[in-house]
């Protein structure tokens, strides 16, 4: 079966810079209610090194941020080792980043893929604002149809 | 005609900074600076709310050592509530939280090691930056960077644990923590399938230090004169003189180790240590009172607390501390890129911990918490990876807070390593009619050996290619570039 993580990310304490989070919040209680197996959640303020090992234990990732670009709702794209600039940094590094890193050490890397969900305020405070929350649910609705798409679940289980 | 070049920002540190280097006519450096550019001031988004919030909102300083802020914070409302000043909690209380200060120290110096400077070891700093970084490292040497990843992941782990999340943790409450460890979670520590397991990060952090020897030796002549020069140092160190990075007294020593602050309680750290603002940078210059500002400054971190601490209370880190102290004689170590050295064996001091707290029945005890007579005010100060950190809380009679004061490792470095960066660009660039990208490095190698978190010390998150200004005499711009 195929094995798949959903990992969002972000600051929850800057209001839509936590979206990806809680995405993964929304999809892991829909995961449950629907008794799903194959799919795991994870969720971080950043990606990191580690998480190359994390993401080496899966055939397909998906990865979920909070967007400033000029996008309509959501954008979902593939991500390849190919992509990665290489950082110096070490607050947080991209998807593509952790998935050359995967690459490099473990010589494999999973089917990736990174959602962007365009938010409007990022103030210090808790809680996605209300035009958000609209790109939230059609975020939610884009992952269920790849999942569906991919085979990974059954049609029936869209129902939320 | 006088050159002013600029690197901004600086590489492979937290955060965001800029090095401004000021040429004569002769293409001698005549002055160079280390600028902190941002501003976040944390200080004043805590007043007004309710002291408890503090463990949590501080920490979001910092992505990388936001545990230190957690538990600073926490010390110091510990004073508040009336439970001590670090001593006073129980003992299911202290080791929780020395555990997630454990597990903080190790993901973050390993993190610093195996990422920002084993490229620079592995390659030369005077390598194609295509290869040097994390990447090349994993292309050249993957053992080594498997153990980056895996160590990093332990530490991240403890923390989880420990804290409840891997970033941005709840553990650390004032006057206690709001969990123990279970036995699941004691176990997977402490027994994990291969690697993630406390014997294999102690042999891991072993290794980590022969990596550390093994370039030193084929390149002593460069470790040992970049960016030295004489300093004191201060840190926290055990009423017994011990290594002790979560509490203690503070106690400075000179670049002789002559003691100069002879361990005085931090709750009163403002009578022993005063900050000056200089008009180019957002980051302040602390210094010893009684010494002065041109006298007073002072070295922090992995470095300044093994010349001011007299043993490392683990029998590994121990050895390895005796090795360390042997090569200056039982003299302070004055050699900015021996801060890796010393880094690497606070890595292994913190696995034995680690190791050592896992098999301790107390933290599986349940008496969490302790509470006494409320005070208005408290002063936390612990060791962060990056050195000494002192957060100082008034409340008023509503507990909301009215005053925050924070020191960051950082800050206190401030001094040192605008020195590091004077004496690296002199090394590297005098007489020089081009400036080069190894040269920039060079300079961004001496910054990197004191782990600065720049957004810590701003209390800023940032990130952007390299920009290199060329400026005349008269400060107008001549030349940019920028490399990503």
């Amino acid at each position: 079966m195929n094995k798949v993580l959903i990992y969002g990310y972000g600051n929850p304490g800057r209001r839509d810079d936590g979206l990806g989070v809680a995405l993964v919040d929304k999809l892991e209680k829909w995961s449950i209610a629907n008794g799903i197996q194959n799919i795991d959640f994870d969720s971080n303020y950043q990606l990191n090194i580690e998480d190359a090992e994390l993401i080496s234990q899966y055939e397909t990732v998906i990865f979920a941020d909070a967007s400033t670009e000029n996008i309509e709702h959501c954008l979902l794209s593939a991500v390849n080792p190919s992509q990665a600039r290489i950082e110096f940094t070490m607050h947080a590094v991209s998807p593509a980043f952790v998935l050359n890193l995967c690459n490099n050490i473990f010589k494999k890397f999973p089917e990736t893929y990174l959602l962007h969900i365009k938010g409007y305020e990022w103030d210090f405070n808790e809680g996605i604002s209300t035009e958000a929350k609209v790109n939230l649910n059609k975020a939610f609705r884009v992952i269920i149809n790849l999942l569906s798409d991919k085979k990974i679940i059954n049609k029936t289980y869209q129902k939320v | 005609m006088t050159k002013k070049i600029t690197i901004e920002p600086v590489t492979r540190v937290e955060g965001h900074g800029k090095v401004t280097i000021l040429m004569d006519d002769y293409n001698n450096v005549r002055e160079s600076r280390l600028h902190i550019v941002e501003f976040r001031g944390f200080e004043r988004f805590v007043q007004g709310r309710p002291y408890w919030e503090a463990p949590v909102l501080v920490q979001r300083l910092c992505g990388i050592c936001p545990v230190s802020h957690h538990l600073a914070a926490a010390k110091a409302l510990d004073v508040i509530v009336g439970a001590g000043t670090g001593e006073g909690l129980t003992k299911v209380g202290e080791k929780m939280r020395r555990l997630m200060h454990y597990g903080q120290f190790f993901q973050s110096h390993v993190l610093h090691f195996f990422h920002l400077c084993s490229p620079d070891f592995l390659f030369g700093i005077d390598a194609d930056p295509a290869i040097r970084n994390i990447i090349g490292v994993a292309q050249e040497n993957r053992e080594l960077a498997v153990q980056g990843v895996m160590m990093r992941k332990y530490g991240q782990e403890v923390i989880k644990v420990t804290a409840g999340k891997k970033i941005h943790g709840t553990g650390a409450i004032p006057g206690g923590i709001n969990k123990n460890l279970s036995i699941e979670e004691r176990d997977t520590l402490l027994n994990g399938p291969d690697p993630l397991n406390a014997d294999k990060m102690v042999e891991w952090a072993q290794g980590a230090i022969d990596f550390f020897k093994h370039y030193h030796k084929n390149n002593k002549a460069m470790v040992d004169t970049f960016a030295e020069f004489p300093s004191n140092h201060l840190s926290i160190v055990r009423k017994d003189g011990a290594l002790d990075i979560y509490h203690g007294v503070l106690r400075a020593v000179d670049h002789q180790g002559n003691r100069i602050l002879d361990d005085v309680d931090y709750q009163e750290y403002y009578n022993y240590i005063e900050e000056e603002v200089r008009n180019w940078s957002y980051m302040k210059f602390p210094y010893l009172k009684h010494l002065g500002k041109e006298k007073g400054w002072y070295r922090v971190g992995p470095l300044a607390r093994l010349n001011v601490c007299d043993f490392i209370p683990t029998p590994l880190a121990q050895e390895a501390f005796e090795d360390f102290k042997a090569y200056t004689g039982g003299k302070p170590n004055n050699m900015s890129l021996h801060y890796h050295w010393a880094r690497l064996i606070e890595v292994l001091y913190c696995a034995e911990e680690i190791r050592n707290l896992l098999k301790d029945p107390d933290l599986q005890n349940n008496d969490l918490v302790v509470k006494g007579n409320k005070q208005h005010e408290g002063v936390g100060v612990i060791e962060a990876p990056r050195g000494t950190l002192f957060h100082h809380y008034k409340i008023n009679d509503d507990d909301l807070i009215e005053m925050a004061n924070l020191i960051v490792s950082t800050t206190n470095n401030n001094e040192p390593m605008n020195r590091a960066v004077n004496s690296t660009a002199k090394s590297f660039m005098n007489g020089k009619s081009e400036i080069t990208e190894p040269m920039m490095n060079a300079v961004e190698v001496a910054i990197r050996a004191y782990d600065p978190c720049l957004s810590c010390a701003t209390h800023a998150l940032g990130q952007m290619p390299l920009e290199v200004s060329l400026y005349d005499a008269n400060e107008t711009l001549i030349d940019k570039k920028f490399k990503s």
